[in-house]
Formats: structure tokens, C-alpha cells, sequence
């Protein structure tokens, strides 16, 4: 089954053609790679599924609902999360507020219930206390939850970010990036963590550019070079193809093979 | 050894240069107040914010010398151990011993040192309500002191023209500025710093324009008399048995204990509001709007919802203000009056309630201690200011977001929710 599919899509800023013609399908509960040399667009892609801007043409639907037009927050509530290449943390915050913020979107005290602190505001923190610890656990972040997110050491801050984003309870989660500055047992972690999260019924797409997570982990990936979209298939496929080694991975590649 | 002097260069540079600017700038903006040049008052001025300057360079110089780093600087620093020192007292004894205070403080003190109290706790409820807006969801708001006039001309108005008494005036006025709160949040969602600075500056004017301009309804400059105080009603026993009496609070302690609750609830609220899910989003917002808008976070209603509980604050203070004095008028709400809110907020740490009721008292109540050098309050208002920013520029009592103690995370059971959250999955 399709749960987000891009059709046509296309994003230009000014004059330059950030993403052409794209056309990529996610299916549901699959891990699915989107890679590609600098500046493909491969961050445009994330910013338009998640609303950050509007695609300038085609269109993003999600579980068969059209997304252009949402603001994000709408879209997250939709089910769907993400990531960012350069850490956006609430640095001020201790961790479990970071995570206890991604809840927002799933809890309902107001303002007035905060002042009265009624019995239902009480209850909903307890929760959101709970299920955000409970997250923090997943993460193997627990112990860590009443420092502030800026203190954190660099590796625990990327997995904080994904905590923030699991914490909104998506179906599918866009991870940009989520191994870069991390060190080879860092990201060996980071690659358990994204199976079990696989494994937990979530659908991951995932921007990196560290090969053997890629290749290690994906069961489908979509190469993008100046915006195009230059082939997608199996890891092994990709390896293999002309295009892409010539455009981008191919001396990586085959020198570790 | 080299680059530390040339570092010092740099700064000495950038001292003669600010100095001559001032000189320029406050030489003849000081040394004129008729038509001949007084030169020793201008060069005293001129002198101490030079003075003021040369403090805040030698600063510069002796904080970023490897001597400060490794004495006075790092973990031990002064800053970092009055902090410390600060933080070692419970909240809760704070609260205590400061509310014991402010309770006895009228009975020991004379009428005119409790209205000074008054107008510091009118001050307080004003900066914590501002607070919300500026220190919480970090969105500036050089006109706040609109919504405090918006609570003073609602319960004159509805008091001259209706009769009607202060109780039912309050939420009228608090709805109101809360609307208005909104009205002017929302050309403002999409701006940032600068214009949203000059842009809720202007918003502020506005509505003391219109009221200085709009004679028919508010006199104009003139402003509205005669304003019923407060009145609470107690049951009391009379010849034809048990009835109504009602108690107006006209005395001056009357007025201090009222507005004394009213400053109590403020900081209960604002303490909530702070520490909810709500108050949350807000500190989201101001660290990364855009992280926060893309973790979920409604951030175009949350920063109206922060202008309008802002707004709902100053509203009960202004309807506060004008019963006290029966009076009110235009000028009350001049652009200086948004600074000084302004000042009380950043002076005590943007987001802290304890430095804001700090700086409230400091703001309020010093100047009028030193109520004969009236001339030099203001300079003396920005001479602390500077002063602070140099020293200690996260303010007075910096915010810290709250830890969980462990009462916190005690776990029971909690299923009841789960049946309102229906569009939700628990797969995490
Ligand atoms: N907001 C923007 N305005 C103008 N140009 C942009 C904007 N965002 C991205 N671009 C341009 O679009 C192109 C694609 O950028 P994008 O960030 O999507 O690349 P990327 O594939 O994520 O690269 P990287 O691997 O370096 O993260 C780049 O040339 C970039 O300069
Ligand atoms: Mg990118």
C-alpha cells in the first residue's frame, strides 16, 4: 500500500529548479532512501511534504489526502513527522519538555484549563509525562530527561530530535540526515534504532548520505541529482547502476565492496 | 600577550568613537533646556554615560583576558554563584516570606508609602502580563500598555454611562482586550523583531489617539471622573434580620489588599500557564518557531492566544487603576509607560516570574525614593539598565525551565483519557 506520493512534483526558487518532475511513492511500512549529491534538493523534498513551503507544481498526498495546501501542523497531526539536517532543538528546554512539546498535537488543555488547573489538565500532564518518558525510554534517553536539550552530547541531541518526532505519534517519519557528525558506532546505533522504529509499524524515509546506512538498512531507494529523479530501485540495483555511480556514489561504493 | 592588546585597541577604538557620538547627541539635547548652553549640566550627563561605557568596555577587556578565564570567569564565576545562591532557597519559603512581607507592609507604613505599593503591584501585574507575550512566547510588544487603557476606559465607560459595578465590568474588559489582543497579534504573526517592534508601537498610539480624539465618548484629554470604587458584598445582620451589606474599598489598605489578590492570582496564573502544555508551546516558539510549527505546534493560534492572555492581564490592571482613581485619562498611557513594562520584564529575566515581580519593585518603588532628583529618573532608568545588560544580561533572576522532582513522575494509572483521544493511535 501507497501511504505518501508525490506526483509531478516540482519546486523552483526564482530561477533556479530546485526539484523537477518528481515523482516518488512510499509504501507504508517500509524503510525508503532518498539520496543524492549536495544541493539535489533532497531537503526541498522534506520541506514541501511537510508544508514548509508549497510545491510550485503537482501534488503530495498522504494516505489519499492532498497536503499542498495544509499548514504543517496540520500535516503532522496527519500522521506525519520529521527531522532536521541541521539540529532544531528547544535548547533552553530539558529533554522530556522537547518531547513533551511534540505531544501538543495530540492533547487538548487549553489555556483556560491550564489557569483553572482542572482536574482533566492535571490527569493530560500526568500523561503526557508518562507517554513522554516512555518515548525518552525507546530512545534510550531516559536518563538523561532533566537536562537541558543544549547540554546534550551531539549524538543524544539527533535522537532527541527523533524522540520530538516520535512523541507526535506519526505513521511516517521523514529523517534528514539523522547520522550526519555521527561516529561509525553512533551511527551503527542510529541504524538499530531506525529498524526498531521500522518494526514498531512506522513508515521511515530517510535523506543520508552515509552509504553503508543506506544501503544497509533500505528497502527501496530513490536517487535525485540537480532535481531529477535518476533511478530508484533495490539497494543492490542502485549500486549497480550506471547512472548514479556515474552522477554520484559509484568510487564510494565500489571501493568498499 | 599581542592579540589581547590589540583586542584592547579594538575596544578603546570603539570607546572614543561612541563617546564623541553621545557627546554629540547629548551635549546640546541636554545642555539647552532654554535658550543658553549649560555647560557643566551637559558635561555631568555626558560625563557619567561615558563613564557608563568605559565600565562596559572594561568589562569586554577584562572578561575575554586569560587572567579573568581562569580566576573569576568559568564554572566559579560571581554571576554563576549568586545565581546558586539563589536558587539553594526553596521556591516555596521565597513565596512565603515574601507574601508575609506584603501582607504587613501597609500596617507598618504610611498612606503614601502603601500607594507607592499600590502602583509597584499594579506594575507587577502589568509586567507579569507582558511576561506571557514577550518573555514566554519571545514576541516583542512596545504597545502592551494599550490594553491596560483598553481595562481602565472599559469600566469607566460602562460604570459613568450604565452604572454597572466593577465585578461585571472585569470580564467585559477582559474580553475586550483579549479581542483586541488578537486584533492587533494578528497583522503582526508574520513579523519579526524590528517591525514587529515598530509596528506594536504603533498599534499602542493608535488606541491612545483615538481615546485623546474620540470627545464625545472619552472626553478627550480632559479623561472621565467620578468612577464607583469596588465594592464587595457580605452578609450582615440588621434590624429587619440577615441581609446585604455591601463594603466599597475606598480606604487605601482596602485598595492595596485588593489589588495585592489581584497581583497573587496573576502570578498563580501566570505560573500555570508557564508550566502547562500551553505555556510549553509558547517556549517552543520563542526557541524555534519553525521546529515547533513542524513538531506539531499551532504557532499562528499559540502567539495569539500569547497576545491575548498578555492583553487579558494588563486589562484587569487598567480596570483596577481607574477605580482606584476614579479618574483616567489619555495621557496615562503614554508609549513611555509600554517601555517601563518593557524594562520591569527584561530587567528581571525575560520569562521569570520572580525577576519580574523583582524589577517591578525596583523600577517602581527606587525612583520614587529619590523622588527630588525627579529630573534625572529617567536617565537614572537607563543608567541601571545599561548597567544591568552589562553585568547581568539574561536579567535580574534569569529563567530556568522547571526540572521534574520526583513526585512528578509517580506513576498511576491513567486510562480515562484514552477514550477522548480516539483519533489517535498508541503504537509509540
Ligand atoms: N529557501 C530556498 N531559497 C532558495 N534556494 C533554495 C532554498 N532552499 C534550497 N535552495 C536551493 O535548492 C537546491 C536544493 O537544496 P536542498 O537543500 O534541497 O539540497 P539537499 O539535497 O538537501 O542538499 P544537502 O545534501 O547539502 O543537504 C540548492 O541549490 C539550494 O541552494
Ligand atoms: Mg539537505
Amino acid at each position: 500500500m501507497i501511504d505518501l506520493a508525490l506526483k509531478n512534483v516540482s519546486k523552483r526558487f526564482g530561477g533556479l529548479l530546485a526539484v523537477d518532475k518528481l515523482d516518488v511513492e512510499v509504501p507504508k511500512g517500509k524503510i525508503l532512501s532518498l539520496i543524492g549529491p549536495n544541493g539535489a534538493g533532497k531537503t526541498t523534498v522534506f520541506n514541501m511534504i511537510t508544508g514548509v513551503y508549497p510545491p510550485s507544481e503537482g501534488t503530495i498526498s498522504y494516505q489519499g489526502k492532498k497536503l499542498n495546501n495544509l499548514r504543517s501542523n496540520r500535516i503532522i497531526r496527519h500522521g506525519i513527522a520529521r527531522t532536521f539536517q541541521n539540529i532544531r532543538l528547544f535548547k533552553s528546554m530539558t529533554v522530556l519538555e522537547n518531547v513533551q512539546v511534540g505531544m501538543h498535537c495530540r492533547t487538548k488543555s487549553g489555556a483556560f484549563r491550564a489557569l483553572l488547573n482542572t482536574p482533566f489538565a492535571i490527569r493530560e500532564e500526568k500523561e503526557i509525562i508518562e507517554k513522554s518518558m516512555e518515548t525518552l525510554e525507546f530512545l534510550g534517553l531516559a536518563d538523561h530527561h532533566n537536562e537541558y536539550a543544549s547540554n546534550l552530547a551531539y549524538g543524544d541531541q539527533r535522537r532527541l530530535e527523533i524522540a520530538r518526532a516520535v512523541a507526535t505519534r506519526p505513521e511516517m517519519l521523514l529523517l534528514d540526515e539523522p547520522a550526519a557528525g555521527m561516529n561509525p558506532s553512533e551511527t551503527a546505533e542510529l541504524m538499530d534504532l531506525i529498524l526498531k522504529l521500522r518494526d514498531t509499524g512506522l513508515t521511515i524515509f530517510l535523506v543520508e548520505h552515509d552509504m553503508r546506512l543506506v544501503m544497509g538498512i533500505s528497502e527501496m531507494v530513490v536517487v535525485l541529482d540537480h532535481g531529477h529523479k535518476i533511478a530508484q530501485g533495490e539497494p543492490k540495483e542502485i549500486q549497480q547502476n550506471e547512472k548514479v555511480i556515474e552522477a554520484y556514489l559509484g568510487t564510494k561504493v565500489k571501493a568498499k565492496a | 600577550m599581542k592579540q589581547g592588546s590589540e583586542m584592547g585597541n579594538g575596544e578603546f577604538k570603539k570607546f572614543i568613537i561612541y563617546s564623541l557620538f553621545l557627546g554629540v547627541l547629548i551635549l546640546p539635547m541636554v545642555g539647552f533646556p532654554g535658550t543658553h548652553f549649560e555647560a557643566k549640566r551637559a558635561f555631568i550627563v555626558w560625563g557619567v554615560f561615558v563613564g557608563v561605557l568605559a565600565l562596559g568596555m572594561l568589562n569586554q577587556v577584562v572578561r575575554q583576558s586569560s587572567i579573568y578565564q581562569k580566576t573569576l570567569g568559568g564554572p566559579q564565576s560571581f554571576n554563576r554563584r549568586v545565581t546558586k545562591q539563589f536558587q539553594k532557597i526553596p521556591v516555596r519559603h521565597w513565596t512565603l516570606i515574601l507574601l508575609a512581607a506584603v501582607a504587613v507592609y501597609p500596617l507598618l507604613a504610611n498612606n503614601y508609602m502603601v500607594d507607592v505599593g499600590i502602583t509597584c503591584l499594579i506594575y507587577i501585574v502589568l509586567g507579569l502580563g507582558l511576561n506571557i507575550v514577550v518573555g514566554l512566547a519571545g514576541l516583542l510588544d512596545l504597545g502592551y500598555i494599550a490594553f491596560y487603557a483598553v481595562g481602565a476606559y472599559t469600566y469607566s465607560l460602562l460604570n459613568l454611562h450604565f452604572g454597572m459595578s466593577f465585578w461585571l465590568c472585569l470580564p467585559i474588559g477582559i474580553l475586550l482586550g483579549a479581542i483586541l489582543g488578537c486584533v492587533i497579534g494578528y497583522p503582526t504573526l508574520r513579523m519579526r523583531g524590528d517591525y514587529l517592534a515598530i509596528v506594536t508601537m504603533g498599534f499602542g498610539e493608535i488606541i491612545r489617539l483615538v481615546l485623546n480624539n474620540w470627545d464625545s465618548l472619552t472626553k478627550g484629554p480632559n479623561g472621565l471622573l467620578g468612577m464607583a470604587k469596588p465594592s464587595i458584598m457580605y452578609p450582615a445582620f440588621s434590624n429587619s434580620g440577615l441581609e446585604w451589606a455591601t463594603y466599597s474599598l475606598k480606604s487605601l489598605h482596602a485598595l492595596y489588599y485588593f489589588i495585592l489578590l489581584i497581583a497573587v492570582l496573576t502570578v498563580i496564573g501566570v505560573r500555570r500557564l508557564d508550566q502547562s502544555r500551553i505555556g510549553r508551546a509558547w517556549v517552543a516558539i520563542r526557541e524555534d518557531e519553525v521546529a515547533a510549527e513542524l513538531s506539531g505546534v499551532p504557532t499562528t493560534w499559540l502567539k495569539l492566544l500569547a497576545y491575548a492572555m498578555g492583553a487579558a492581564f494588563a486589562s484587569v490592571a487598567g480596570a483596577f487603576f481607574a477605580a482606584k482613581l476614579s479618574y483616567t485619562n489619555p495621557n496615562f498611557f503614554i508609549f513611555m509607560e509600554s517601555c517601563i513594562v518593557l524594562c520591569i520584564v527584561v530587567l528581571g529575566g525575560a520569562g521569570s516570574i520572580p525577576g519580574v515581580i523583582l524589577a517591578g519593585v525596583l523600577l517602581i518603588a527606587v525612583p520614587e525614593v529619590f523622588r527630588e532628583l525627579q529630573d534625572y529618573r529617567m536617565f537614572a532608568f537607563g543608567l541601571a539598565m545599561a548597567v544591568m545588560m552589562v553585568l547581568r544580561p539574561e536579567g535580574l533572576i534569569p529563567a530556568t525551565r522547571r526540572k521534574l522532582g520526583l513526585s512528578d513522575i509517580e506513576t498511576d494509572t491513567i486510562g480515562e483519557l484514552e477514550e477522548s483521544y480516539q483519533a489517535v493511535d498508541s503504537r509509540t
